[in-house]
């Protein structure tokens, strides 16, 4: 139950910068998250935090005690951090109850046996203690992996894509009682996923990582929709970006027209920007001049994600329920109904 | 009506072709039990008959109880040495990083590549009075003879010391691959609860490659009773011993395969350890994604210690034998002029190129018979193919002496049967067809080696999913297409390792040649034993290189598996190239 402080934390291995500059702060019972695609480093950071891993430059900090830094790394087991693996890790050759009880084992037995039937009955699996890991389904292990985790109180909780290897429904369901777990406990926690609806469920914090950058460290609203980067609107949600340029009235000309948000536009006078452009930023509305040509459409269950082509040639993405069904190559109107604008400069644009 | 004839045919022939499978593959395994069934089968005839039960009661009285007491203090010693050898090692090449480390890995194999018998009497030459050892020990303190005591290398201790420096691999083995195969997680989910780096060795390392410890020393211990060379040349009296002796000095048929029942018993109490812990490493699998762990880097002392830990078994099982045999084949360098000696490197060669040959074949038929079956329902007839396979592996655990006298006593009485039948009949003696000629050897090595083809020919099988044929079979292939075109291709590597595996065996086998090779017929195995046995010690020398360069060969093959299974794990640890992600969702 502390705070974690990461200042410029660089890790390079063989030369090669896995982790590059990465700074944030995860408040006191708060839960963050790392997103970001296969080979971006984040789970390179969290093993840092860990301290499997050295950082090359940079401090990191538990609860204002500096644990690594280039001249001082305090090893794992002295870090009073909690660890819950992307494949769970429970010992084979142990039991349930003693998986559970590892890490307190220089407790008195009457006191882990009741840490341990405490932490089983919160997760839902009283009375498996005599039972071996090979014999829990998958859903069961993460849960037993997160007991283990929990019964030395950790400071703070890593977890490394933890729902990855279940399925897709229990994975939400099992996201959001993790998090009813931790907030109970109050404990500090940091995951690791490349899922965004997993990090929506769980985080009140979270980061998008590429190449080693952490380029955003913002709520989940915050991420989608004030994105500070385009990789970061690319990672999270859909969209296309548009060109356009700033004009006097800081507004901003694109093909859709004038755009002008509720914020007013950062930018200078005659700068060209890429604009960025949610399906649910656009209505589909046959009243409305502007006209566009249905060109692709994938069905969501809910709705369809319909891809239209503007007269000049650019493409947008836009969603209408699955009832109101359009045809590829026929031609609609859309309306645009944003609340705000999010600009990038231009050069990124894949339209 | 032609047609329905046709088809009725066809069906027919399925019918025969699936009853005849059905039929042979059992009677095949049958057959290479045989040689087990009649020696169990003789313990308890030897409990029907009178005079029998006076030779087994004979034998308990006078030799069996120090048989029993030799073998155990055997098995005992050499247990505990290829245990504390084979983990230490195994341990320190996988989760340290020194100097030398590198070539360790697989120089820790070399042991394998030496029999122990031929170790045995290389160490009873340098250790002897003549010996290097002992002369320089001479020349520094100027002793002579009778001033100093020397330990005798040939006695139950150095029979102990011999096999547990050549047998300690098979831990080292099959513990480091358990190491590898360890989830990186496993260890460090240890550190986060709190274990130093040492303590999450033995808290969780261990404990969780404890099946697979257990596998290699079983299989250490079961070379240990098989072994008959070593014992016998350090004058130790074992089951082995026992029955060689009851069977060429006693003429007491009765009696060795009596000896022979009792040390298949203990090798079943054995197989029976090793089948368990095998099936409990199933469980031992702590995820599935196989990171290796990163090795910890070892500095001064500490490094040194860890070189010294891990060279010295090298040197000690490999190294310093092969020297001795190096120079006495050198001291020798007529022998390999002699065509006599050409003789006998034809001879070996040859029975161990038709050993693997036959043995090889049988594997394929076997394995294919169960990969059939085993696409088939569950039916009784399946469970009996796939029992049919399991028996005929049994072989690998049983010693060669007791294979050798299991083949002798069927094959002499079905000799004997048609010798009878053919002088009355034909009025011709057509002599021991099976019992005297290399048949019989031929059947032995199929019997004991069996079980390595198998396992060789099924891995290989194995990666080949039944999608496999069925995508085949789609593309237009017709069945016997997917024989040639998808798994001869597939199956080769396999099936070479398989005959090259039994092909190396065969040479160094020694027990079951001495008691079956036909009447003046040698092999380099048999020889390098008689001179070592004659203490012509250096005439063994250029025979016993022979054997031991073939050995290499296994050796090579073992290391180059090993490091792609580490490489493998390693490059699924590095962190994958950075890529750029997908831009937006794709339109």
């Amino acid at each position: 139950m502390s705070q974690l402080k990461l200042s410029s934390v660089e890790v390079s291995f063989d030369r090669q910068t896995i982790v590059d500059g990465v700074s944030f702060y995860l408040g006191e019972g708060d839960i963050g998250c790392l997103l970001g695609p296969s080979g971006c480093g984040k789970t390179t950071l969290l093993r840092a935090i860990a301290g499997f891993e050295q950082v090359t430059s940079g401090r990191i900090e538990l609860d204002g005690r500096l644990v690594s830094s280039p001249g001082q790394h305090i090893p794992p087991e002295k870090r009073g951090i909690g660890m819950v693996f992307q494949d769970f890790a429970l010992f084979p050759h142990l039991t349930v109850f003693e998986n559970v009880a590892f890490g307190i084992r220089k407790q008195s037995d009457e006191e882990q046996r009741k840490r341990v039937n405490q932490l089983l009955s919160h997760v839902g699996l009283a009375g498996y203690g005599p039972r071996y890991p090979h014999q829990l389904s998958g859903g069961q292990q993460q849960r037993i992996a997160l007991a283990r985790a929990l019964a030395p109180k950790p400071r703070l909780l890593l977890m490394d894509e933890p729902f990855s290897s279940l399925d897709a429904e229990l994975r939400e369901s099992l996201a959001a009682e993790v998090r009813n777990l931790l907030k109970e406990e109050g404990i500090t926690a940091l995951l690791v996923t490349h899922d965004q609806q997993e990090a929506f469920a769980m985080a009140d914090r979270a980061g998008v990582m590429y190449h080693g950058r952490l380029l955003q460290w913002d709520t989940p609203y915050g991420l989608y929709h004030q994105p500070a980067h385009h990789l970061v609107a690319d990672f999270i949600g859909v969209g296309v970006l548009v060109h356009g340029s700033v004009t006097d009235n800081l507004e901003v000309d694109t093909p859709l027209g004038l755009l002008r948000g509720d914020e007013v536009v950062r930018g200078t006078e005659g700068e060209a920007v890429d604009v960025l452009i949610r399906p649910d930023d656009i209505v589909i509305d046959d009243t409305s001049e502007r006209r566009a040509k249905i060109v692709a459409r994938g069905f969501r269950g809910a709705h369809f994600l319909y891809t239209a082509e503007l007269e000049n040639g650019s493409h947008l993405l836009c969603m209408a329920p699955s009832h109101n069904q359009y045809e590829l190559g026929q031609e609609v109107g859309l309306r645009l109904n944003l609340d705000h604008l999010v600009l990038f400069p231009s050069g990124y644009c894949d339209t | 009506m032609v047609r329905t004839i046709g088809k009725a045919g066809r069906h027919l022939g399925v019918k025969l072709w699936r009853k005849w499978h059905d039929i042979s593959l059992p009677l095949v395994a049958v057959i290479i039990c045989l040689p087990l069934i009649v020696v169990v089968a003789s313990f308890f005839i030897g409990l029907a008959g009178e005079e029998q039960r006076a030779t087994l009661s004979h034998l308990f009285s006078t030799v069996i109880g120090e048989y029993v007491k030799h073998s155990a203090i055997l098995l005992l010693g050499v247990g505990l040495m290829v245990l504390v050898i084979g983990v230490a090692t195994a341990w320190l090449t996988t989760a340290c990083e020194f100097p030398g480390v590198r070539w360790l890995r697989w120089a820790l194999l070399l042991p394998l590549a030496m029999p122990a018998y031929i170790t045995a009497y290389t160490y009873s030459g340098m250790l002897s009075f003549e010996g290097p050892v002992q002369s320089a020990l001479r020349t520094l303190s100027g002793w002579g003879l009778g001033d100093y005591a020397f330990p005798e290398i040939r006695s139950l201790t150095g029979a102990v010391l011999v096999m547990g420096f050549v047998l300690f691999p098979y831990v080292y083995l099959v513990t480091r691959a358990a190491f590898i195969e360890q989830s990186r997680a496993a260890i460090e989910a240890g550190r986060t609860l709190g274990l130093g780096p040492w303590q999450s060795f033995s808290r969780v390392a261990l404990p969780m490659a404890r099946p697979a410890i257990a596998t290699g020393v079983t299989l250490a211990l079961m070379e240990t009773l098989a072994d008959y060379g070593t014992v016998h040349f350090y004058g130790v009296t074992t089951f082995t011993t026992g029955i060689f002796r009851t069977w060429y000095g006693m003429d007491d048929k009765v009696g060795a395969l009596q000896l022979a029942s009792i040390l298949l018993s203990a090798v079943v109490v054995l197989m029976l350890v090793e089948r368990i812990s095998r099936k409990q490493s199933r469980y031992h699998h702590a995820g599935r994604s196989n990171h290796a762990t990163r090795p910890m880097r070892l500095r001064g002392g500490k490094a040194v210690l860890a070189f010294m830990v891990c060279f010295l078994p090298v040197v000690f099982g490999f190294l310093l034998p092969a020297l001795q045999l190096l120079s006495w084949s050198f001291d020798r360098l007529d022998v390999w002029t002699d065509s006599a000696f050409w003789i006998l490197i034809r001879n070996s060669l040859v029975l161990a190129a038709l050993a693997a040959v036959i043995t090889v074949t049988f594997a394929l038929w076997l394995c294919y018979g169960k990969r059939v079956a085993s696409k088939r329902q569950q039916t009784s007839s399946t469970r009996i193919t796939k029992a049919s396979v399991s028996f005929a592996s049994l072989g690998y655990a049983i010693p060669g002496v007791v294979i050798a006298v299991g083949v002798m006593v069927p094959l002499s009485w079905l000799d004997h049967r048609i010798i009878a039948f053919s002088e009355s009949v034909f009025g011709v003696n057509p002599g021991l067809i099976f019992s005297g000629t290399i048949i019989a050897l031929l059947f032995a090595y199929t019997v004991r080696f069996l079980s390595i083809s198998i396992q060789t020919v099924e891995s290989g099988l194995s990666q080949i999913s039944h999608a496999m044929d069925e995508s085949g079979r789609i593309l237009g292939l017709k069945s016997q297409e997917v024989l040639t075109r998808i798994h001869f291709p597939l199956l080769r590597t396999s099936l070479i390792t398989a005959g090259i595996l039994v092909f190396v065996d065969v040479l160094k086998e020694l027990p079951a040649t001495l008691v079956l090779r036909p009447f003046n017929f040698n092999t380099l195995a048999v020889r390098a034993y008689e001179m070592a046995g004659d203490e012509r010690l250096a005439d063994a020398g250029p025979a016993a290189i022979m054997i031991v360069l073939a050995g290499l060969i296994p050796v090579i093959l073992l290391s180059r598996a090993m490091n792609r299974r580490q490489t493998l794990s390693k490059e699924e640890a590095r962190p994958l190239d950075p890529r750029p992600g997908e831009i937006y969702e794709p339109v």
